[in-house]
């Protein structure tokens, strides 16, 4: 039987985890509402962007440098993951799913490379035996747009400069506070969904000062505010998912102190008991 | 042909203004233009400037950053990086940056790559300058 000591010592420790775990749960909560209202506040910016270009791209025949297909060969993951723990699955999900993309190559690149946000991915992949180009630390806590429009040129640049021919994104979408969507998008070349909105522009538009200058910007900065987007997302589902995880472990902490306090209570009992039955036959040998 | 027009401004950051207007008027980057109702369908892009519009015989302005407008059936979408309407300018602020602006300007040349974006830092600021002395 465990001495009464340790078990003691045990709820105690148990209970210093379970109080780490409430606060930081408590954290993320708050954090979580403003993360999340920045989801919501981007998204009308960032759909309506993909409408307005869904639109040019279909109406307008420009041979751009960012919508140009090349034979797929060289792709860059762009992967964003977080740079604290302590978040469930959140980390590790995505970068085994990227892990997963490497080594099944369905297109059969001839060569990917991963660029990763955050620290965690970094941790998880470099034992991993895949080619890692960049590591962004630091980036995920405090997301800003100019971070993101640095981001998006530098990838922008890497595509025109053929260096890569595919980049794709891998996020977590945020859905819910206890649900996370691993999303991979491809950023370039620019991919349209197919029949959105189709007809119910004017044909007569008019693009000032033209047609081609417009649609240039609107494709640079459409990478900037995917990439905007990914990074608020992925801050929100952090928050989520750490919330989640942050909580069961609190329950179980909870459980586990009811375990062994009953575990303490028995072995108090039984010392008790011993105790008792040494007095008595001490008593009963005296008669 | 509606009488007004339905002037959405959204930023990265959320959505600015959701109004019904009488007219707009834009800093295009071929200079400043106006929509009236019954406007044709336009895609322009548009200038750090001072952006106004009219509502109920007012008109209020907000200085803007890189953009563009998308007018479509009297609905006019403004998307642009940031929007600050005049009454939460900081006049002081965008004071003191000109004044950095400025200086940082005086030690470069036009051929340093800072140059660019001190030139845009000090467009910004006499952009907030001279809208929140509009508004006043």
């Amino acid at each position: 039987m465990t001495s009464l000591k340790t078990i003691k010592k045990r709820i105690s420790s148990v209970k210093n985890t379970q109080q780490i775990t409430k606060a930081m749960k408590m954290v993320s909560a708050a954090k979580l509402r403003k993360a999340q209202q920045a989801v919501l506040d981007t998204r009308p910016y960032a759909n309506k962007m993909s409408a307005v270009i869904a639109n040019l791209v279909n109406k307008v025949e420009v041979a751009h440098p960012l919508l140009k297909k090349r034979p797929r060969e060289r792709a860059l993951i762009l992967l964003v993951t977080g740079d604290r723990g302590l978040c469930g699955g959140f980390n590790v999900n995505i970068s085994k799913a990227v892990e997963r993309f490497c080594r099944s190559n369905p297109e059969e690149f001839k060569q990917i490379d991963i660029a990763i946000i955050g620290r965690k991915g970094n941790e998880y992949l470099k034992r991993r035996n895949v080619n890692i180009v960049n590591v962004y630390e630091n980036l995920t806590e405090d997301v800003n747009y100019q971070t993101a429009a640095l981001l998006g040129e530098e990838l922008s640049a890497a595509y025109t400069e053929e260096r890569y021919d595919v980049i794709y994104m891998y996020y977590n979408a945020f859905r819910s506070v206890i649900a996370q969507d691993i999303t991979r998008v491809q950023l370039l070349p620019v991919t349209m969904p197919e029949g959105e909105d189709e007809g119910s522009a004017d044909p007569g538009y008019i693009f000032e000062p033209n047609p081609k200058e417009v649609l240039c910007q609107l494709l640079a900065k459409n990478v900037e505010v995917q990439i905007f987007r990914a990074l608020l997302e992925s801050r929100a589902s952090e928050q989520g998912a750490r919330m989640t995880s942050m909580d069961s472990a609190t329950k179980n902490a909870t459980e586990m102190i009811a375990k062994l306090t009953l575990q303490y209570n028995r072995a108090r009992q039984a010392a008790i008991t011993t105790e008792l039955v040494e007095i008595i036959s001490g008593a009963e040998a005296i008669k | 042909m509606a009488e007004k027009l339905k002037l959405e401004m959204v930023t990265p950051y959320g959505t600015v203004l959701s109004e019904e207007v009488d007219d707009v008027v834009a800093p295009g980057v071929m200079g400043e233009f106006g929509i009236l109702p019954g406007h044709r369908a336009m895609l322009a892009l548009l200038d750090i400037g001072v952006f106004s519009y009219l509502k109920n015989g007012k008109r209020s302005y907000v200085a803007i950053n890189w953009g563009y407008v998308d007018v479509n059936q009297d609905r006019v979408t403004v998307m642009v990086e940031t929007a600050e309407p005049e009454d939460i300018i900081d006049l002081e602020r965008a004071k003191r940056a000109m004044g950095r602006a400025q200086k940082t300007l005086e030690t470069l040349t036009e051929d340093d790559k800072e140059y660019k974006v001190a030139e845009a830092a000090l467009h910004r600021a006499l952009i907030r300058i001279q809208v929140a002395n509009r508004g006043r």
